[in-house]
């Protein structure tokens, strides 16, 4: 089966359809990487429901701390070597690149639902980047094609505007870039450029609405205060199309996240949250809007940050796609927090698998984890609903019933029925990854 | 807006010390940002210091080091791309050492088993 035709079993929108899909999927043996010795094990648990407690509810004593015989951070090819470090308003962080830099949150933080800012993941494009920024002095400029310019300090921003929230989750294009076989050239991520926040700001439809744009305008370009090293290398500006600012009241222009200023490396003091789309678009450190009577051919938009014009965006491992289009909204995904990698644990242990899952804003409806190739699947008891642009928990607790290696894996659904694809997807720059994720543990 | 009296607090990271100033009023935010990583050194080798010298100016040298080991072809590709795409001011000799410096140290296979061409 090649890789571009799993999403279509995947996106049948009936249940029923899904879960028979597994059973194919299991049945072909393709949930197993190959030359893993001894073939697909017997299945440990049955099919039903997970065990689980609520995510939020207090440990029961049942629960065990396992032991982490080994860090994942040593364990897992894709962040191994590199070293945590501590910029400024940052906890400590995986270090991709330096200058400009590159820093990705570890995995255990996407056992909860909302990323914390100090975690939160950093990704510049350019040199120099801002580390300073003034109130006083800082201006938010909209121009272009519309009757009413705009320059807007914060205090507009904030008294000018309804105040709009939104819990969304902000993943770049290229998380798990480093996993993808045959490799490709790019920023080498782990799972950890992603992160989830409540963002707090004015809508971007409301400030564009103040400008009264001109009847012909079609796109809208974002830049913020990073500047190009040489004037040959291009300004990262970035552009959506009016109908989409228009269309999505939470489109917003934040000043906040999680209730706090935002830090300098994640966009202070204002940037921009396109719910359900990929971080290349959320311009950071926010500066200049620009309305524009056509379409915008700028290096990001034109160049850089596609996939190819495929179903699923991708094609087969290796080759060139015929046709690209700008990278959009996200695809289903879950990822495992906990236990992480290389976890021992004990016969009669009941593990708490735990971590998160989400899409491009139609919401995940549903998450199942396996421990058996995917020969069965048990549906993960689900976190607080922050709406459907949000990491949503999942838990699922389980006894190690025999020792041995163990594999445990986990699905999600979305409400209308697209899921995750047994194999991973490929495309030459490394976008798109959402191939189901999985763990192993060793029982002992 | 009134400028007020600047807070500064002090981390340790990688062992280098980052500051992270704020005004009272937080009307002002500062940051520095620590120095390039010592653990994403170029491997040793001709040319090094030509690609130090021109890849440095735009980025650290980690993204060089984490990319995937790749030959003189796909090497080739990525330097152009940087003077092409990115506007990377590399002289033709240049980029030809850099190419042959890359493809040896970070080649396909490992960069030990090639030599490297001298001029």
């Amino acid at each position: 089966m090649s890789p571009h035709e799993l999403p279509k079993v995947a996106q049948g929108v009936s249940r029923r359809r899904f879960v028979r899909a597994l059973g194919t999927f299991a049945g072909s043996g393709l949930w197993w990487a190959s030359g893993r010795p001894g073939g697909v094990p017997q299945p440990l648990w049955g099919a039903g429901r997970c065990g689980a407690p609520s995510p939020y509810s207090e440990a029961t004593g049942e629960e065990v701390a396992m032991s982490r015989s080994l860090d994942a951070v040593e364990t897992d090819p894709a962040i191994a070597g590199r070293p945590l470090v501590r910029y400024p308003e940052k906890t400590d962080l995986i270090l991709l690149t330096s200058r400009p830099p590159q820093l990705e949150t570890p995995k255990r933080y996407f056992a909860h639902a909302i990323t914390p800012n100090e975690a939160f993941f950093v990704r510049y494009h350019i040199l120099p980047i801002p580390t300073s920024v003034d109130l006083a002095t800082w201006r938010l400029k909209l121009g272009g094609v519309v009757d009413k310019p705009l320059e807007l300090s914060m205090d507009d921003l904030k008294t000018k505007f309804e105040k709009a929230s939104v819990v969304a989750v902000n993943q770049c294009s290229g998380n798990g870039r480093s996993r993808f076989a045959p490799r490709v050239f790019g920023g080498q991520w782990g799972d950890g450029a992603m992160g989830n926040a409540e963002w707090t700001g004015a809508r971007l439809r409301d400030i564009l609405t103040a400008a009264v744009p001109k009847p012909d305008a079609v796109e809208v370009t974002f830049n913020g205060l990073d500047e190009p090293t040489a004037p040959s290398v291009p300004d990262f500006v970035k552009s959506l199309r009016v109908a989409h600012i228009v269309d999505d009241p939470d489109v917003l222009v934040a000043y906040e996240m999680n209730g706090q200023a935002l830090p300098m490396l994640n966009g202070f003091p204002a940037r921009l949250v396109v719910p359900g789309w990929y971080s290349t678009y959320w311009v950071k450190n926010l500066s200049e809007i620009t309305v524009l009577d056509h379409e915008f051919d700028g290096f990001w938009m034109k160049t850089a940050y596609r996939i190819p014009d495929t179903p699923c965006g991708c094609v087969e491992p290796g080759s060139k796609p015929a046709r690209t289009v700008p990278i959009n909204r996200m695809n289903v995904k879950s990822v495992i927090a906990s236990p992480a990698d290389g976890t021992h644990a004990r016969v009669g242990d009941v593990l708490k698998i735990e971590g998160v899952a989400f899409d491009g804003g139609y919401g995940v409806t549903e998450v199942f984890v396996s421990s058996d190739g995917g020969a069965t699947w048990q549906s993960a008891e689900l976190g607080r609903d922050f709406g459907r642009y949000s990491f949503r928990e999942w838990s699922c607790g389980l006894k190690a019933q025999r020792p041995g290696p163990l594999r445990l894996m986990v699905r999600a659904v979305n409400r209308v029925g697209e899921s995750q694809p047994a194999e991973p997807l490929w495309n030459p720059a490394g976008y798109l990854r959402n191939v189901v994720d999985h763990v192993d543990i060793q029982v002992m | 807006m009134k400028i007020g009296r600047l807070v500064c607090g002090l981390t340790l990271g990688l062992g280098l010390a980052v500051t992270v100033c704020l005004t009272a009023r937080a009307a002002e935010k500062s940051i520095k940002l620590p120095d390039d990583n010592v653990m994403a050194q170029l491997k040793p080798g001709p040319y090094v210091e030509v690609v130090r010298g021109n890849c440095s100016a735009c980025h650290s040298t980690d993204y060089i080091v984490r990319q995937p080991a790749s030959d003189a072809k796909k090497w080739e590709a990525e330097v152009q791309k940087m003077i092409k795409v990115y506007g990377a001011p590399i002289t033709e000799a240049d980029a030809k050492a850099i190419v042959e410096y890359l493809a040896t140290a970070y080649g396909e296979a490992g960069g030990k088993e090639k030599e490297v061409k001298k001029q």
